[in-house]
């Protein structure tokens, strides 16, 4: 069974139709890209599938469970991590500290501790736990992304690239078992590309199922097992990259009709 | 003299407390309040009428007093957790005003304009506490204070606080984060909401005496410069906000000039205020301190482990 | 008193009441909504403009003719104190916007807001400072009887803001709707930099926009000086519910400010006489009606809910 699939997911802002009737399916443990041309609807599918945008119809079954109703939060606490198209840092944080959002659900406290205000009261050893624990925790993954020695600058403070990368751990922090990356490479030289890449797998390697939208075709069809792919908000194509690049259909959505 | 200066450090005191609230819900959840003073408004006449009318001692009905705010805070931070920024400064504005208005309007309880007289001084540890000796005063607001400055900074030193800057940062993706941004905003309300009750029981304990036109809306303009002043987002720099605003406003009496300075120069000060530091220091005169986890896993919470 | 055992002349006159005031609210609502327009933030000294408009409409007009009379010469100093007042605000406005909001643009949400309050307050205790804190009152330049129209009674003053309340809306509208710069403004509301990038002087139209919701207001400002009464604080509670009104028509939206300033009104005038709302708890209908319809349709009677783009 596919960790997550959809049923002719659909969203309709008035009367354009950004998703129209999509169905996927993303099996664990995969790199799977959704590629398209701009305005295919691939960020508001993203949406959709994460909580911060509610479809007009269809399904999405995470771990065979219905996630539509859930808010974002509970989303992310059942565990999809995404990142921004338009990084969306804690700009007035430092970098520990935003990694260290990720963790805010996942403290390896008591149970009766999790009331922020009887933590209070029952004494700071437990919040010391749940401290402990973040820190650590936290602290890991800023060295997966080498990001140990800016540790305390201000998010906003960080080069394009790092805060790319910076977004990537905090979601990795919530500890999900999928990542959604939205155009993660945007903005990046060929050099940050490329070691992106090598990260991706190393995601993979972790057992996190990646599913990412991106517009370099050199990235998506080294990495990905399959692509899925957009247009006008339909799916026109799910299958492996190299049947992907031999799709008439996929050729024609990139370059236009060509006139036989 | 030394009676003047207990009288500033049992104001600085009382202002604290509802500045380290109102600092909650504006410098660290991101929340524009402009109510913290209906917040203290009901707090005072909480404990105005049930330490008159229904014959309670002081401490529980300072504790009811901070719960009724609460419940207050709750009520209207339901309402406004769907309204963002400038909306929200709005509808907080208008409950202000409301309260106001029927604690003005609702005669058989509030006494109206007149407000009420004659709050007895709490008697506690063997010690009256009456208008004459501000000693004991002074250091039951300030334990008081003490408190309040405590759970507030175990509150933002903790995953809590971080959610609520997360929240102040970026809303949507703190809810990405897995944050429930509604539990919190309400929950740093209604924290916010208790301490100025808290605050507000005191004054009118202190006082004696309750009247509707305390609360209006320059003391809630006067609490959010305080915080401004010191640096939104730290506690510590709105108790040194709160501290220069109330000697600054308290030097003219001191030195006998306040009858030749009308009151409105205090509220041009504070007006200047506000606009010279948005536009010249928006961080306040100490600003936010980075937090240096390092320091605080190793001094405070390894040796907690043993 | 009750809506049914009301007479209808008696409905018909408290209508006019509320539609007097409603002008007066749409006029000030109008200055709010197209700022928020424009630069989406809400200008809090905008009930101080008001204020000073017609302290300084006030102040011209006993100058020129000593106050208290009335007849030919009476009404042109009221219309060039009316102007004059136009004027002041307008330059007010503008001034406050150099010096307060603009080095803001770029600041996080909550610094202008700040700013504004910070303003606000400012200028209307400097008011108090120079003007004290009592009030006056702007007498008619015209004989101010009421005129019976059957049963109704109707004061030429309640004619006059109307009629000039009227003409000021649909010449606004027709500015906005119609002419170049109205476009200008129109887009620069939509998307700043694209407007610039089409050759639009952003902050030229963001001063125009001052400018005209200011002199709008300043007008309010004399017409609520002399249907009530003029004093320093006038503009914050008349500013507040103007705000109100502008959020009720849907914020940014000037068709809507003057539907929600009308509605305003009548529901204030209607709310004392047929609910029974005591006279002292009258401003808590329009605070009530503003958490009623952020509530059930934030962005306002007019307007499309948006969901914040992610």
């Amino acid at each position: 069974m596919p960790l997550l699939y959809t049923q002719n997911l659909r969203r309709e802002f008035g009367g354009v139709v950004a998703v129209s009737d999509v169905s996927i399916e993303i099996f664990k443990n995969t790199i799977t890209g959704i590629i398209g041309p701009n305005g295919a609807g691939k960020t508001t599918l993203f949406n959709t599938i994460t909580g911060l945008d509610y479809p007009t119809g269809g399904f999405v079954f995470f771990k065979g469970e219905d996630i539509i109703p859930l808010p974002a939060y509970q989303i992310t606490r059942k565990g999809i991590a995404r990142t921004f198209q338009n990084i969306r840092l804690f700009k007035e944080m430092t970098v520990f500290e935003n990694v260290m959002i990720g963790r805010h659900f996942r403290g390896n406290h008591p149970k009766f501790t999790s009331n922020k205000y009887l933590n209070f009261i029952m004494g700071r050893i437990f919040v010391a736990r749940e401290e402990r624990d973040i820190y650590f925790n936290s602290l890991k993954w800023l060295e997966f992304f080498d990001l140990l020695n800016v540790r305390d600058e201000y998010a906003k403070n960080l080069p394009y690239g790092k805060q790319r990368e910076l977004e990537i751990a905090r979601a990795l922090a919530t500890e999900p078992d999928m990542l959604f990356l939205d155009e993660p490479a945007a903005g990046m030289n060929p050099q940050e590309t490329e070691e992106l890449m090598g990260t991706i797998k190393k995601i993979r390697d972790l057992g996190i199922t990646v599913v990412l939208i991106e517009h370099d075709m050199k990235l998506v069809m080294n990495i990905c097992d399959k692509i899925i792919v957009l247009n006008y908000g339909r799916k026109i194509a799910e299958e492996t990259p190299d049947d992907v690049q031999n799709n008439p259909e996929v050729i024609e959505a990139y370059l236009g009709k060509s006139d036989e | 003299m030394l009676n003047f200066i207990l009288l500033i450090i049992i104001y600085i005191g009382i202002y604290a407390i509802a500045g380290i609230g109102l600092n909650l819900i504006v410098g660290y959840t991101g929340l524009l309040s402009l109510c913290q003073a209906a917040f203290i408004a009901i707090g005072a006449y909480t404990t105005a009428i049930f330490m008159t009318a229904l014959h309670f001692g002081f401490f529980e009905a300072m504790l009811l007093s901070g719960l009724v705010a609460a419940i207050f805070g709750i009520l209207i931070g339901i309402p406004t957790l769907r309204l963002k920024g400038d909306y929200l400064a709005i509808a907080t504005l208008g409950f202000g005003e409301i309260v106001k208005n029927i604690i003005v309007n609702w005669d058989s309880v509030t006494k109206g304009p007149m407000g009420i007289n004659g709050i007895p001084g709490p008697q506690a540890f063997g010690i009256t506490f009456s208008a004459i000796d501000k000693v004991p005063w002074a250091v039951l607001i300030w334990a008081i204070l003490a408190f309040c400055y405590y759970f507030v900074r175990r509150i933002v030193r903790s995953r809590i606080g971080r959610a609520l800057e997360a929240i102040r940062e970026d809303e949507i993706a703190a809810s990405a984060m897995g944050i429930n941004t509604a539990k919190y905003k309400i929950g740093a309300f209604t924290t916010g909401a208790f301490m100025a009750g808290i605050a507000g029981s005191l004054f009118a304990a202190y006082n004696q005496s309750v009247a509707p036109l305390t609360f209006d809306f320059m003391m809630s303009i006067m609490i959010l410069c305080m915080a401004v002043l010191g640096g939104l987002g730290n506690n510590f720099a709105t108790v040194v906000g709160v501290i220069i605003i109330v000697i600054a406003s308290e030097i003219p009496r001191l030195v006998g000039i306040s009858h030749i300075i009308p009151p409105q120069i205090n509220q041009v000060i504070f007006g200047l205020i506000l606009v010279l530091m948005m536009i010249y220091r928006p961080q306040g005169i100490i600003g936010r301190v980075k937090l240096n986890y390092a320091k605080i896993i190793k001094e405070e919470i390894l040796h907690l482990e043993k | 008193m009750n809506l049914f055992n009301l007479p209808h002349t008696e409905l018909l006159q408290h209508l006019i009441n509320g539609l007097t005031l409603g002008a007066i609210y749409s006029l000030i609502a109008l200055g709010y909504t197209m700022v928020y327009g424009i630069l989406k933030f809400i200008n809090f000294a905008h009930g101080e403009i008001l204020m000073l408009g017609a302290y300084a409409g006030y102040f011209l007009y006993y100058f020129l003719c000593e106050g208290s009379q009335t007849g030919g010469f009476a009404i042109i100093a009221f219309v060039i104190s009316l102007i004059f007042a136009m004027l002041i605000s307008s330059f007010l406005g503008v001034i406050i916007e150099r010096i307060a909001y603009r080095p803001l643009r770029k600041a996080p949400r909550l610094a202008p807001l700040l700013s504004a309050i910070g303003v606000s307050i400012i200028l209307m205790n400097l008011a108090a400072l120079f003007f004290g804190t009592k009030s006056r009152k702007f007498d008619y330049p015209f004989d101010n009887t009421a005129l019976q129209l059957g049963n109704i009674s109707v004061t030429p003053n309640q004619i006059m803001i109307l009629i000039v309340g009227i003409i000021l809306m649909a010449s606004l509208k027709l500015f906005i709707d119609k002419t170049r710069l109205g476009k200008a403004m129109r887009a620069t509301s939509q998307n700043q930099a694209v407007a610039s990038l089409m050759g639009i002087n952003v902050n030229f139209i963001i001063s125009l926009t001052f400018a005209i919701g200011s002199a709008l207001a300043a007008v309010a400002g004399i017409f609520m000086s002399m249907e009530f009464k003029l004093y320093p604080t006038m503009g914050q509670m008349a500013g507040l519910k103007a705000f109100i009104a502008a959020v009720v028509g849907g914020i940014g939206n000037i068709s809507g400010a003057m539907l929600g300033g009308i509605l305003l009104g009548l529901l204030e005038t209607f709310g004392v006489v047929i609910i029974g709302i005591p006279q002292g708890l009258k401003d808590t209908i329009a605070f009530s009606v503003l958490i009623i319809i952020l509530l059930f349709r934030p962005s306002g009677l007019l307007m499309k809910n948006i969901r914040e783009k992610v």
